[in-house]
């Protein structure tokens, strides 16, 4: 005879209604531990979107990402002759806030050259920009679809394909546009200030200026070695993707990261009092009863047993709501939320130790009760 | 001619004392009590409150360990200036029914896996130990409640349930404490005739704790506790 199933079959009600609460609890764990890894993935995102090897940027500077970088646009040019180098793609980076049916649409522009590398990584509908203006592919959390009609500075773009998943590391979603509209977009003035410009006689601007080059290299040849060739050019920094992927979670969303980090121990640490809580008034509403039983000749195991097997019932069915609830409702979070099988193990691991931690409490106090105390007077 | 065999005392307490603290706050609550109960008798232990007879039913039950004595139930010397047994729970379980004020049914069984529950541990597989609980909730004519809660259970019906758990394992001793303390008189007698008829038909030895002077006419002995000390007597 299982006494904690019976236990808990006679008061189901509010066994369940415990165990959603705390399911509700450690969905709001798992949600925080989703979205701590969804803030690293999103930061390395745009990252690791080129595919590449090796990131050119402005000398003196850890850019593009992390500071600002300007190069000339004809260093890739330079940067494709370098031994070593497969293919290489100029690139930049910008964020526009635009209007969107009636709304304010925030964007992270990235211009690239077509057929070079930087370009959008996978397709989720319609195809990728083929004509040299006014197309844009857009991630699919903008809420763009195809055929849709966006204005970014003066000029409009024609929505011809959707990604997912590319967001920056503010989480904004990313757009990719030609480098020609988009260096069209990031460094000519509005009429005004040109005409002002042509007053002063100082004339335009330079426009063909890039963020950073990204580079391919060779098979069987190290990015490092390219590296330390391109740094060669005083005027320019050469930054491995290894290199870039450190400075983006070690520096860009560190802080971000270790504040939710931060809030996430807390809550494993209230989830844990709490558990422990209910588990040890459970067991303290049943202490006459425990009595009773040492008093009819219940062997310590059965009493261990009856809150041992409660405690861990409360935590894994409470962990099973609180799962199924944050993969549920995952995808409607402003912010990615990436919950990978490991991070779900590790917490429901770590609900088991604690389960089994707080029953030692209750057992405690179960195995210390005089079992005269079911006589009374 | 043979001579008529004199059953031996199915509890034997010698010099039985039990004292709580020390020196100046050393309370005796018991003061070399001794007495003998026989098989098919039904006791009562008397005495105001503070008089030792808690703490004597404890000792009997083995829940109390007593400062000094010796103790034999059921054949079995189980105290002799210390413990002889390092399973006491289990010797409650083969040996020592009890019976309670509150009837003390687990609130989360119904009536036969509250009985059940006893022989359960005992060793008896859930099936034979609720045929089993199911012929004695029967016996105790309480068997049409065989499904039925503690909580939706009557005062009587739920004592006559607790009675059921007390007698499961065929225990020769049943300590009861305040048995009919919740019942009202009429139940009350009910409760008693049916502990004398099972102490006759078990040949068991019943030991109760009481108040209850309207059933002091249903008991073969009445023991009279004052401070710590027996004083025996009969109706």
């Amino acid at each position: 005879m299982n006494l904690a199933y019976r236990d808990v079959r006679h008061k189901l009600g509010r066994f369940l209604l415990t165990c959603t609460g705390l399911g509700l609890l450690l969905g709001v764990v798992l949600a925080m531990i989703g979205i701590y890894r969804g803030l690293v993935v999103d930061a390395l995102t745009i990252a690791r979107a080129p595919g590449i090897d090796l990131w050119v940027v402005e000398s003196g500077t850890r850019g593009p990402f992390a500071e600002a970088s300007r190069i000339p646009g004809d260093t890739r040019e330079a940067i494709t002759r370098v031994g070593g180098v497969a293919a290489a793609g100029s690139i930049t980076y910008q964020t526009v806030e635009t209007e969107h049916q009636a709304g304010k649409l925030r964007l992270y522009v990235i211009g690239y050259e077509l057929g070079r590398p930087g370009g959008p990584p996978r397709f989720v509908a319609g195809r990728g920009i083929v004509r040299s203006h006014h197309e844009l592919v857009a991630d699919r959390s903008t809420g763009l679809g195809i055929g849709d009609r966006i204005a970014l500075g003066r000029n409009t773009f024609s929505v011809v394909g959707l990604t997912e998943h590319q967001v920056n590391s503010g989480g904004d979603p990313a757009v990719y546009i030609t480098l020609l509209d988009a260096q069209k977009l990031q460094f000519d003035l509005a009429p005004p200030a040109y005409r002002v410009q042509l007053a002063r006689g100082t004339g335009a601007a330079v426009r063909d200026t890039v963020n950073a080059v990204v580079a391919r290299v060779q098979p069987n040849v190290a990015p490092d070695s390219v590296a330390e060739s391109v740094r060669r050019w005083k005027h320019l920094a050469a930054i491995t993707q290894e290199g870039q992927e450190a400075i983006l979670t070690g520096s860009l969303v560190d802080r971000a990261r270790r504040q939710i980090g931060l809030f996430t121990s807390l809550l494993l640490v209230v989830s844990a009092v709490i558990i422990a809580l209910i588990i040890y008034t459970m067991t303290m509403e049943k202490l006459k009863q425990i009595a009773t039983l040492k008093l009819i000749g219940a062997p310590d195991r059965t009493i261990i047993g009856m809150i041992v097997q409660q405690a861990l019932a409360l935590g894994f069915i409470g962990f099973g709501i609180g799962a199924t609830l944050i993969l549920t409702v995952k995808n409607y979070f402003p912010r990615r939320v990436v919950l990978e099988p490991d991070n779900v193990l590790v917490l429901a691991g770590i609900v088991f130790l604690v389960c089994l931690l707080s029953s030692g409490l209750g057992v405690r106090a179960a195995l210390r009760v005089d079992p005269a105390t079911a006589l009374g007077g | 001619m043979t001579e008529p065999r004199v059953p031996e005392p199915l509890v034997r307490i010698r010099n039985v004392s039990k004292h709580f603290g020390e020196g100046e706050t050393r309370i005796d609550a018991l003061r070399e009590v001794s007495l003998e109960v026989f098989p098919g008798q039904v006791v009562a232990l008397l005495g105001p409150s503070g008089s030792g007879k808690t703490t004597l039913l404890n000792a009997i039950g083995c829940i109390l360990e007593p400062s000094g004595g010796r103790m034999e139930l059921d054949g079995d010397v189980v105290y002799d200036g210390r413990w002889l047994r390092s399973d006491l729970r289990r010797l409650r379980l083969d040996k020592i029914g009890f019976i309670f004020q509150f009837h003390n049914l687990l609130p989360f069984l119904n009536a036969t896996d509250n009985v059940a529950v006893v022989l359960n541990l005992a060793g008896l597989d859930s099936g034979e130990a609720r045929k089993r609980a199911v012929d004695l909730l029967d016996y105790l004519e309480v068997g049409n409640r065989r499904n039925a809660f503690p909580a939706k259970l009557s005062g009587g019906e739920a004592q006559r349930v607790a009675i059921a758990r007390a007698l499961a394992n065929r225990p020769r001793i049943i300590l009861a404490d305040e048995p009919t303390a919740a019942l009202d008189s009429k139940r009350a007698g009910i409760v008693m005739d049916l502990l004398r008829k099972l102490a006759v038909e078990q040949e068991a030895a019943i030991i109760a704790v009481t108040h209850d002077e309207k059933i002091f006419d249903r008991f073969d002995r009445i023991f009279q506790l004052r401070d710590g000390r027996l004083d025996t007597g009969g109706p």
